[in-house]
């Protein structure tokens, strides 16, 4: 008989488990494991990952048994643009310190982009408004100690 | 008579704390955002405190968990009223509102159904209250004389309890519990000094932040499954909300289901693990149940409003009481509050009530207050959310993006933050795609570092012994209690039912 994967997300979750499970025995190795009586740092760590090792391969095991709905597709497309959204603000705050209005409007606009839906009259309007509000109630209410701008 | 004397000094400390100016404006200000971003799709209350933890940072610790409080109730209460005016539940308790209250609605019957889940809602929050005010305290006394074996065998109670009742396969959640163990972990030992799981980040040795946690898994991940779904579709009723009393008719058929709810969601709010959302649909079940012509239910019925609205309520209200008496947070937007309270400098347990009086009766009083004003606020103001269910979904993310930038930003002031949530976002998207439910994992996340050191201890005084679990009484009973929870639900026919009343769900809850 072939086995036959019949709920792909279930077989994939159990090899997220797995991999999590290996990886934090792998790391703790490294931790002094004690005994039961005086447990070292690597003691639960190491528990909990050979755990969730067999829950893993539980989960995966169930793949073959149980009908899923499948995982469907990605939205890359949201996924890639919001994550480049807060990526833009970070570095616009702290790297290239350009103040908190530019790093807003990057997050903002990018943001946007991610939708499949974004009109150029509405972002920049959104834009203007969510950042006058977040500058009033952030900087001058909450006095959050950032420059609105790389001059001040 | 005895009692009621040592009660009033109590709530008279905690209104005298709650009524300041201040602390009215925060529960005010706390209930109105809270309700604000219930009736906003997508987000729940638990994205909703994680949302605005940050603004409370600047706070007195008072005010602080007083607002926390007055977002979570509002968030509870914005998500029925959207569940009844477009059938969409802002979080997961409200689900089942939806069914009879929708259908209130497009009879032209909206203003009843949404009085009489705010009168319901405020009756249950008023028993709740009054639930915590009396059990609160000797329970904090038990848990004084508990030691680390009861409270690790607790802690295994609690979280094999979430397990059991979140949605989908119980051995997924299982796992997502262990990652959360994990993910706990992570930071400095506090036994050996030792920086654990840290790969060399600098940020990391203090440990996974727990707002940057729950933006990740829910705010961020929740914002890109919903773009995936090209945002939520909607059909409002345009109608105007005439009368909002509603009827004698309606009072008459509301007030069993009232107090049926409200005993139902004390239950399950209290037991740590459960929570709003089995209690709403236990509730709704019962009352079809016993109802003489249950063929009403889905057709409109008032007491399929009254009912579940009031036992998510009473459930949200006395979930405080583990939370705050045994310092063990019973769902996951407890286990933020918590975290918030941490963050205040105050360490969570049964000493709070002896040592910080008037943090615990303040709270307790502003909870009373919170839902007094939900009352208020919510009829009135029920045309202006009705607006803000209009606004298109491609306008209201990028606003949600930018705030969750700012509150993680400003956690210490720095981008790696923002690029921790960034990561645990993706990550929480794969869940989501896996059909893995992170309410779990946050709870494990918190108890984490409590259950090593319980174990560790637990341990340490017995030799090394791990019968020590099931010799103590006290211990032996929860693991017991535990065992007898996973094996219900294993049961065939329970695993049925559970599955039936899980899946009628929709998605987007």
């Amino acid at each position: 008989m072939r086995f036959r994967i019949r709920s792909t997300e279930d077989f994939y979750a159990g090899l997220m488990f797995i991999g999590f499970g290996i990886l934090a025995m792998i790391v703790a190795r490294d931790y002094p494991m004690g005994s039961a009586m005086r447990m070292g740092p690597g003691y639960f760590p190491t528990y909990i990952g050979a755990l969730l090792v067999v829950v893993g391969a539980l989960v995966s095991a169930q793949s073959l048994r149980v009908r899923g709905e499948g995982i469907g597709r990605w939205a890359w497309r949201p996924l890639i643009g919001l994550c480049l959204a807060f990526l833009a603000f970070g570095l616009v705050m702290d790297h290239f310190a350009l103040g908190f209005v530019p790093a807003l409007l990057a997050l903002i606009v990018l943001s946007s982009l991610s939708g499949r839906e974004s009109r150029l009259w509405e972002v920049a309007m959104l834009s203007a408004v969510l950042i006058a509000g977040a500058a009033g109630l952030f900087i001058y209410l909450l006095e959050l100690p950032y420059p609105l701008f790389w001059w001040r | 008579m005895e009692e009621l004397r040592s009660l009033f000094p109590n709530l008279y400390l905690g209104f005298s704390t709650a009524i300041s100016l201040a602390n009215l404006a925060y529960c005010f200000v706390g209930v109105f955002v809270g309700t604000l971003i219930g009736v906003l799709p997508g987000i729940g209350p638990l994205a909703a405190i994680a949302m605005l933890l940050p603004i409370t940072f600047n706070l007195p610790p008072v005010g602080a968990l007083i607002m926390l409080a007055g977002i979570y109730y509002g968030a509870q209460y914005g998500g029925s009223t959207t569940a009844i005016l477009v059938k969409l539940p802002g979080e997961s308790a409200s689900v089942v509102t939806c069914i009879d209250g929708y259908e209130m609605a497009k009879q032209g019957r909206a203003g009843p159904a949404l009085a009489v889940a705010a009168l319901g809602s405020f009756f249950a929050g008023t028993v709740g209250t009054i639930l915590i005010a009396r059990f609160g305290p000797p329970l904090a006394e038990v848990a004084l004389k508990f030691g680390a074996p009861e409270y690790f065998s607790l802690m295994v109670m609690g979280l094999m309890a979430s397990a059991v009742l979140a949605h989908g396969s119980l051995i997924k959640a299982f796992g997502m519990i262990l990652l959360g163990l994990l993910f706990g972990i992570v930071g400095t030992d506090v036994n050996s000094g030792m920086s654990r799981f840290a790969f060399g980040v600098p940020g990391l040795t203090d440990g996974i932040s727990f707002v940057v946690l729950a933006m990740g898994l829910f705010g961020f991940a929740e914002i890109v499954s919903n773009l995936e779904q090209g945002g939520a579709k909607r059909d409002l009723l345009f109608q105007k909300i005439k009368h909002l009393w509603p009827t004698r008719d309606d009072f008459k058929r509301s007030w069993k289901p009232v107090l049926r709810g409200t005993a139902i969601g004390a239950f399950f709010g209290t037991l740590p693990g459960a929570g709003p959302t089995i209690s709403s649909f236990s509730t709704y079940a019962l009352e079809k149940k016993i109802a003489k012509d249950p063929s009403r239910f889905g057709k409109g019925a008032i007491e399929g409003v009254a009912g579940p609205e009031s036992a998510n309520n009473a459930a949200a209200q006395c979930a405080f009481i583990p939370t705050l008496a045994l310092g063990i947070p019973g769902s996951a937007t407890m286990a933020l509050m918590l975290g918030a309270l941490t963050i205040q400098g105050i360490a969570p347990g049964p000493q709070v009530m002896t040592q910080r009086p008037d943090l615990f009766w303040g709270l307790i009083a502003s909870m009373w207050i919170g839902n007094l004003m939900l009352v208020i606020l919510n009829l009135p103001l029920i045309g202006l959310w009705v607006k803000l269910l209009t606004v298109p979904y491609r306008l209201l993310f990028p606003a949600i993006m930018m705030f969750m930038a700012i509150g993680v930003y400003s956690l210490n002031n720095q981008a790696l933050d923002i690029y921790m949530t960034l990561m645990f976002g993706v990550l929480g998207y794969v869940f989501v795609k896996l059909r893995c439910e992170p309410a779990p994992l946050i709870l494990a996340f918190v108890l984490g570092p409590l259950m090593e050191e319980n174990l560790r201890r637990a341990l340490l005084i017995s030799r090394g012994d791990p019968t020590v679990f099931i010799t103590r009484p006290i211990s032996a009973g929860f693991l017991v209690a535990t065992a007898l929870f996973v094996l219900v639900m294993l049961a065939p026919a329970i695993r049925k039912r559970r599955e039936d009343v899980l899946e009628e769900e929709p998605q987007q809850a």
